[in-house]
């Protein structure tokens, strides 16, 4: 799982039936530290996360196992808001 | 899927029994416009292609079902030969 | 999954049966500028109907991929899923420090 920033949303009326009545959102990945990180991705949303949001994401076949994503042609799903990040600042370098 | 030119095989003596039957070709993954890019590869094949021939690929787990009911630790397999490539960026 | 425009296909007469009425794809994966180019071009199978030039979602796991072309347990890792209508980035967000 990694963590990552709502930038943005798509809308596509022609894909898949089964993409139907989800929300894709564009995410940005980020640092634990909240820096933003190179690349993006494109997830199906499953917490209705907002613009903005810090989240997680969770990739490859596992993202089907998100709530409602099962049978769906999903890569990368939104799994959780993240409230806080915590680093312990001890185990930096390691 | 990925294009490529096969350009050389690799021979292995010792090798994961899954493999035993599989040629082992050595890839060069290409651009539409038929440039060289990235690392060359040593991919399984499952359409019998040959030195020079033009390819696609596929990656991943997927790469595998070609094989089945014989579980081919794989994931790269060559699974069409191409006959055209049509490109056009300027669309 | 990715943001992508089709800038091409493939014809090969020789392919994995599984492949065979499929439409491949020649799609080159962008930057969320849907500009610039985000790596290599990569052949994807097409699930709808998608034309040379399109902007569309392009799904890079297997499974998905598989499954939106009604070919289960085929060497296929990538598929064309939806055609675009509009990227929406409203602004760059500022970089919020976490607590």
């Amino acid at each position: 799982m990694t963590l990552a920033r709502v930038v943005g949303t798509i809308v596509a009326t022609r894909k898949d039936p089964r993409l139907e009545g989800r929300k894709l959102l564009i995410c940005k990945p980020v640092s634990p530290e909240g820096k933003d990180e190179a690349g993006y991705v494109i997830a199906i949303d499953t917490v209705s996360a907002g613009f903005r949001e810090t989240v997680i994401l969770v990739s490859g076949s596992s993202a089907r196992l998100a709530d409602g994503c099962k049978d769906r042609p999903v890569d990368t799903a939104i799994i959780g808001i993240v409230d806080s990040v915590s680093i312990d600042e001890g185990s930096k370098g390691k | 899927m990925y294009l490529g030119r096969v350009i050389g095989r690799v021979w292995a003596t010792v090798k994961d029994p899954g493999l035993a039957a599989q040629r082992l070709l050595l890839v060069q993954p290409l651009t539409p416009e038929g440039q060289p890019t990235g690392k060359r590869l040593v991919v399984t094949d499952a359409m019998g292609a040959g030195a020079g021939e033009l390819v696609y690929w596929s990656k991943g787990k997927e790469s595998s079902f070609p094989f089945l009911p014989t579980e081919v630790p794989t994931e790269m397999t060559i699974v069409g030969i191409v006959d055209a490539v049509n490109v056009d960026r300027g669309a | 999954m990715l943001i992508a425009r089709i800038i091409g296909d493939v014809t090969a007469t020789h392919k994995h049966a599984s492949h065979e009425g499929q439409k491949l794809l020649l799609v080159q994966p962008l930057e969320l500028d849907c500009v610039t180019p985000r790596g290599d071009a990569v052949i994807a199978v097409d699930a709808v109907d998608a034309g040379l030039g399109d902007l569309v979602l392009l799904v890079t796991e297997g499974y998905s991929a598989m499954t939106s072309v009604n070919r289960p347990e085929s060497p296929i890792d990538m598929a064309v899923l939806g055609v675009i209508d509009t990227v929406d980035l409203p602004a760059p967000p500022p970089a919020l420090p976490m607590k």
